[in-house]
């Protein structure tokens, strides 16, 4: 008994630790004005995402957040931010009461829900009583597949994970059809570093030599 | 990053291996954490890093951008495919119960066909999206970053 109560007491550190680097990584994020800096900081708030998540148990979500988030989000980021400027801009002090009067009104909110939700790990939890239970007990007969959460996604929600390799194409398609796949919808020379990145309007599909000018036919 | 002799070797020798892992989820996500879409996002980012070690243009030359346009599309096509095949066979859409003789068996085959869906969906848009931003602008050299 000693033994598991000190593995709980263990777990417990490990979840504030995660949770107080997290708040640290948050603030470095909202501080900096590197956008190179904020990219990497936010793979790094996803690999710290995933190692709280291995921690309560979720390996499945670990995984994929591990993958998504910390690997392939911070690349696409980093190569839309070669479409941008290195820096941002600081905000001035009046367009900032808006967003922090937001942050405290959703933090207020977020705190007057928090006695509704349930401990973690409550066996009368509705995670953990209702179709959760029922897919459970179905699996090892029904499916006869080890990983309850495969069994859950690929075939008893079925549908719920069509709808997500839908919304997965049409992102994809969305940005074949804005950027095109070669970046054939508006081949021109960005400057990094410089102001003019983008022209006026939809630049035509041909390669443009020069963009010093700036306009486009 | 044409000079970066150690990044070029050890990437030579760890994309392979990222692509392999890839595999091994999509396949043991049966048995342990994974499915379609970790597979496929580490498979596309195992491209991603060849085209950020060795450029976009000899990643374009390996995985072609047309495939992954018609990968994308394919994905999808297999995972709704499933689904009316076993309504051809007299089930209901994605009751993968009716795809073999034994009901367990026939669950078996159709996750492993949504999977493969997911997983060339997923890692196709992936590709397709780094390739897409990717084509914008010329290769950086190094001061740039």
């Amino acid at each position: 008994m000693i033994f598991v109560s000190s593995a709980m007491v263990s777990t417990l550190i490990l979840d504030v630790g995660f949770m107080a680097m997290l708040v640290v990584v948050a603030f470095a994020i909202v501080r900096l004005q590197s956008l190179f800096a904020i990219v990497m900081l936010q793979g790094v708030y996803s690999l710290l995402c995933a190692a709280w998540f291995v921690s309560l148990d979720a390996v499945d979500v670990a995984f994929t957040e591990a993958a998504v988030g910390a690997g392939v989000a911070t690349i696409l980021m980093l190569a839309a931010m070669l479409l941008a400027d290195r820096e941002s801009k600081p905000v001035p002090i009046n367009r900032q009461f808006g967003p922090i009067l937001v942050v405290i009104l959703a933090g207020i909110a977020l705190l007057f829900a928090l006695p509704d939700m349930p401990t973690v790990g409550d066996g009368n939890s509705p995670a953990n009583s209702y179709v959760g239970m029922d897919y459970i007990a179905r699996t090892a007969d029904e499916i006869k597949i080890p990983n309850i959460v495969t069994a859950v996604l690929a075939s008893y929600r079925g549908y719920d994970t069509f709808g997500e390799v839908v919304v997965i194409f049409s992102a994809g398609l969305g940005v074949l059809l804005l950027l095109g796949l070669d970046g054939n919808a508006g081949k021109w020379k960005a400057k990094p570093n410089g102001i003019q990145l983008y022209a006026p309007s939809a630049p035509p599909a041909r390669i443009k030599p020069d963009n010093d000018g700036g306009e486009s036919s | 990053m044409t000079h970066h002799v150690i990044l070029r070797v050890v990437s030579k020798f760890l994309i392979p291996l990222i692509a392999l892992f890839a595999f091994y989820v999509q396949f043991h996500g049966d048995y342990g954490p994974g499915g379609g879409f970790q597979a496929g996002v580490i498979l596309a980012a195992s491209v991603i890093l060849y085209a950020l070690i060795f450029g976009l243009e000899e990643a374009k030359k390996s995985i072609p951008p047309t495939w992954v346009r018609v990968g994308m599309a394919l994905g999808v096509l297999l995972y709704g495919g499933t689904g009316v095949a076993t309504w051809l066979l007299g089930g209901a859409f994605l009751d993968y119960d009716v795809l073999a003789h034994d009901a367990a068996h026939g669950q078996h085959h159709g996750i492993l066909a949504v999977e493969l869906g997911v997983l060339l969906a997923v890692s196709s848009v992936m590709v397709t999206i780094f390739y897409a931003f990717g084509s914008r602008q010329p290769d950086l050299t190094d001061e740039d970053w």
